[in-house]
């Protein structure tokens, strides 16, 4: 009977792209040493970007406020060296597009220190303060998305949450950013579990952990004390298990009604980095200023798992790896299905880059594009049950109207009909510019 | 930016993909094939090597002739010409003239493929609209069966084979019959283990069912085809005699007798399958795979004709549209009435 409620903690159809985590799954995490530019954008996170409260010429020090939230939406900005403010300006972002940041100088003779002082008294916080104060940590979804924490955690009246799930999955090929939090800092995740599950009100935490992380299991299992309502679920290794819906699925076997959210089962999901951040701040006192960033691929001399402070430069980051090997031509920021390409090494790490991956010519080489052969691969692989032959076909056709009856709002960009479309047809971009052209699209006057 | 930067690409993710390409799909088909093509060659002699090389000459001819000029070599490239002209090779009486093989050929791209757009765009399948051509076009050499060659060795061929196009093809002095033929109009049935291991009379490839099903197991495994279809082909041809059996057992065939005899195996896993023709949804494979069934077993026990495949998985293709339309997933998260 075990066994087969084991077999059925999953959820249906995904990929298995092998997951390349050989790299950099066994290198204890390394804090990588100051530099001396830091481009802090206003807006690495979901929703509205946060508004600067330095101004040029200020000095800051390391951890302290330098942009406030610019709305519910929003998180706080923290400076993550300390130094000189020394511009406020457009620059040029991960997506290629300019939008506001700060720069600043890191002060070379500054300690780099943060006033370990500063636990917060989190127990005797109303909610509200809560929520308040994570926001104002700058907290977000560490995992890649970058949704503000604080928002997942105001829940409306009269909807009650009864688990806090972890996603400790990390189902994206190369990254090993959490499976090294899990195995390195078990206190910090379970203690800021606690927090988070007593703030919300939870019945129990589950951990949902990969099966190919057994060290990071075995360890978190040793760390749970006896009346701390904790629990690990070993997950199949599928992609995207690490997709909250899919593990809300694998783990209590719900579904989550489309376009509804994961409170709405009664379950708040968030990363293992996202939790320790909680820890952190709370009780360590330190805002969201550095994030661990795995710098992996075959084109990096030296892979790594680091902490990185926030805003530190790309360029920094391959440069302590030992630099791109001859022949690499492309760098990924976050992981290989859903992360995005970067044009230049001066683009800064932000809150939400999990990794730093650089591609050689075997993964970039130019893929012959074949039509469509309705094979069904697709449907096959995709874990929302859509229909993604059909949604190319019409956004070839730029039949865009069309796709809403196919629920093109219901894709999450997983890329798993990509991965597995024999005709190499670029579903995930057609799709995307289909949602985009339905989003952003001017209606004429009627 | 310095100059030792390499120029990034921007290729967008999944950067990451499965090892199964269209092209490899097709050749994996051709592949399946070999085993049963080597059959042929062992019943017909030279006689099977030739129709089977005249129908390939005409697809890929057809497929050269008909490709833009750009992309000439890729389209060649993607095995599907190869492919289509060795299914309908195999469909064909191992007797008929050559050049009526190679123009099936032609037809069979031509209008069964690059007509409609070229690859991924036909809407019936093209090894069988060139059979269907055939069979409409030259009735009396589509259906005259010569018997295996026998004792006469490899290298003879069927004069027939040989007979100059627009003169009427010459009837070798010995005809045979197929297992169905048999069965229609003179009621006698053919022993089960001459149809597994292809000691019948039939079309080339058509014969021996266990190479057929030795095929699809590879197809199978390198999951090239959808099971659903030929399970439920086979299936529904099963239950439906075996019904039909019940009711009068002499008159109508066993259920393994339907299986292995004509060209239901050769149809059902190689034909019904191809991807193009046949539903994309799971539900519909079901749907689309039991009308190839029953319109199989309708054509054969009360149609006119002693074979009914052909035709079976000709309409359904026709159907596949309407049955994709009606058949889309239920999405995640949604209930199963909403569409």
């Amino acid at each position: 009977m075990k066994t087969f409620r084991r077999l059925r903690r999953n959820f249906e159809h995904g990929v298995h792209p092998a997951h390349h985590k050989q790299q950099t799954e066994d290198l204890p995490i390394q804090r990588v040493p100051f530099g001396k530019d830091y481009l802090m954008p206003l807006g690495q996170h979901i929703g509205v970007p946060a508004q600067a409260v330095v101004t040029v010429g200020e000095k800051v020090r390391r951890g302290q406020l330098i942009a406030k939230p610019g709305g519910f939406v929003s998180t706080g900005l923290h400076s993550p060296v300390t130094g000189t403010v020394r511009e406020i300006r457009d620059f040029r972002g991960v997506d290629g597009r300019f939008a506001p940041a700060i720069k600043i100088e890191a002060d070379p003779f500054a300690t780099q220190k943060v006033d370990a002082d500063s636990a917060l008294d989190w127990e005797s916080m109303s909610l509200d303060e809560f929520i308040e104060a994570v926001q104002m940590a700058g907290i977000v979804g560490m995992g890649g998305a970058a949704f503000p924490a604080h928002v997942k955690l105001s829940v409306p009246d009269g909807v009650k949450i009864r688990h806090l799930l972890i996603n400790g999955a990390e189902c994206e090929p190369y990254l090993t950013t959490d499976h090294r939090l899990m195995i390195e800092r078990p206190e910090a995740l379970l203690e800021g579990a606690e927090i988070m599950r007593r703030k919300l009100g939870a019945e129990d935490t589950v951990i949902g952990v990969e099966m190919n992380k057994p060290d990071a299991i075995e360890i978190l299992r040793q760390h749970i004390k006896p009346d701390q309502p904790v629990r690990i679920v070993p997950l199949k290794v599928k992609y995207p298990q690490g997709a909250e819906k899919m593990m809300i699925k694998s783990v209590f076997d719900k579904e989550v009604p489309a376009g509804q959210l994961p409170r709405d089962v009664e379950v708040n999901v968030n990363n293992v980095g996202t939790i320790v951040a909680i820890a952190d701040y709370f009780l360590r006192g330190m805002p969201l200023i550095e994030r661990v960033v795995t710098v992996a691929g075959p084109g990096v001399t030296y892979p790594a798992n680091l902490i990185v402070p926030l805003g530190t430069p790309v360029r920094d980051v391959v440069k302590f790896c030992g630099g791109l090997k001859p022949g690499s031509r492309e760098i990924i920021m976050g992981g290989p299905m859903m992360g995005r390409p970067i044009a230049s090494l001066d683009v800064p790490i932000l809150k939400g880059c999990s990794g730093v991956l650089v591609f050689t010519a075997e993964q970039t080489a130019e893929r012959k594009e074949y039509p469509c052969i309705s094979c069904g691969r697709c449907l096959e692989a995709c874990p929302y049950f859509l229909n993604p032959s059909r949604l190319a076909r019409l956004s070839k056709s730029r039949m865009f109207d069309e796709m809403k009856a196919y629920h093109v709002f219901d894709c999450v960009e997983c890329g798993c009909c990509t991965f597995a479309c024999p005709s190499q047809i670029p579903i995930v971009q057609l799709i995307r510019t289909a949602k985009d052209d339905l989003t952003h699209r001017k209606e004429p006057d009627a | 930016m310095k100059k030792q930067d390499p120029d990034l690409l921007l290729f967008h993710a999944p950067l990451l993909r499965q090892g199964m390409t269209t092209p490899k799909a097709m050749r994996d088909v051709i592949y399946a094939l070999l085993p049963a093509t080597a059959a042929s060659l062992w019943f017909f002699g030279l006689s099977a090597v030739l129709v089977l090389g005249s129908c390939i000459a005409g697809a890929v001819l057809a497929e050269w002739v008909f490709a833009n000029k750009a992309d000439r070599g890729e389209s060649l490239r993607d095995a599907t010409g190869v492919l289509t002209g060795l299914l309908l090779g195999l469909t064909l009486p191992p007797g008929l003239p050559l050049w009526m093989a190679f123009l099936g050929g032609v037809v069979s791209i031509s209008l069964g493929k690059i007509i409609w757009g070229g690859l991924g765009h036909n809407l019936f399948n093209p090894a069988l609209l060139g059979r269907a051509f055939l069979l409409a076009t030259f009735p009396i050499a589509m259906t005259t069966w010569v018997p295996a060659t026998g004792d006469a060795g490899f290298f003879s061929v069927y004069s027939s084979n040989l007979a100059l196009p627009f003169m009427q093809a010459s009837v070798d002095g010995v005809t045979s019959a197929t297992p169905l033929g048999m069965l229609k109009f003179d009621n006698e049935v053919t022993p089960l283990m001459n149809l597994v291991f292809g000691k019948t009379g039939g079309s080339l490839g058509e014969t021996s069912g266990l190479l057929l099903l030795l095929g699809g197991v590879y197809l199978f495994l390198r999951r090239d085809l959808d099971w659903r279809i030929p399970v439920s082909i086979l299936l529904t041809v099963i239950i439906f005699s075996f019904v039909l059996t019940l009711f009068d057992a002499t008159r109508f065939p066993t259920p393994q007798f339907s299986i292995f005899a004509g060209g239901l195996l050769l149809g059902a896993i190689y034909m019904a399958t191809d991807p193009v023709t046949s539903p994309v949804t799971p539900r519909g494979a079901w749907i689309f795979g039991i009308g190839v069934g029953v319109l199989v077993m309708l054509i054969r026990v009360f149609g006119g004709l002693p074979e009914g495949v052909m035709y079976a998985i000709l309409l359904m293709n026709a159907a596949t549209p309407l049955i994709d339309r009606y058949t889309q997933p239920r999405v995640f998260g949604r209930g199963a009435d909403s569409k």
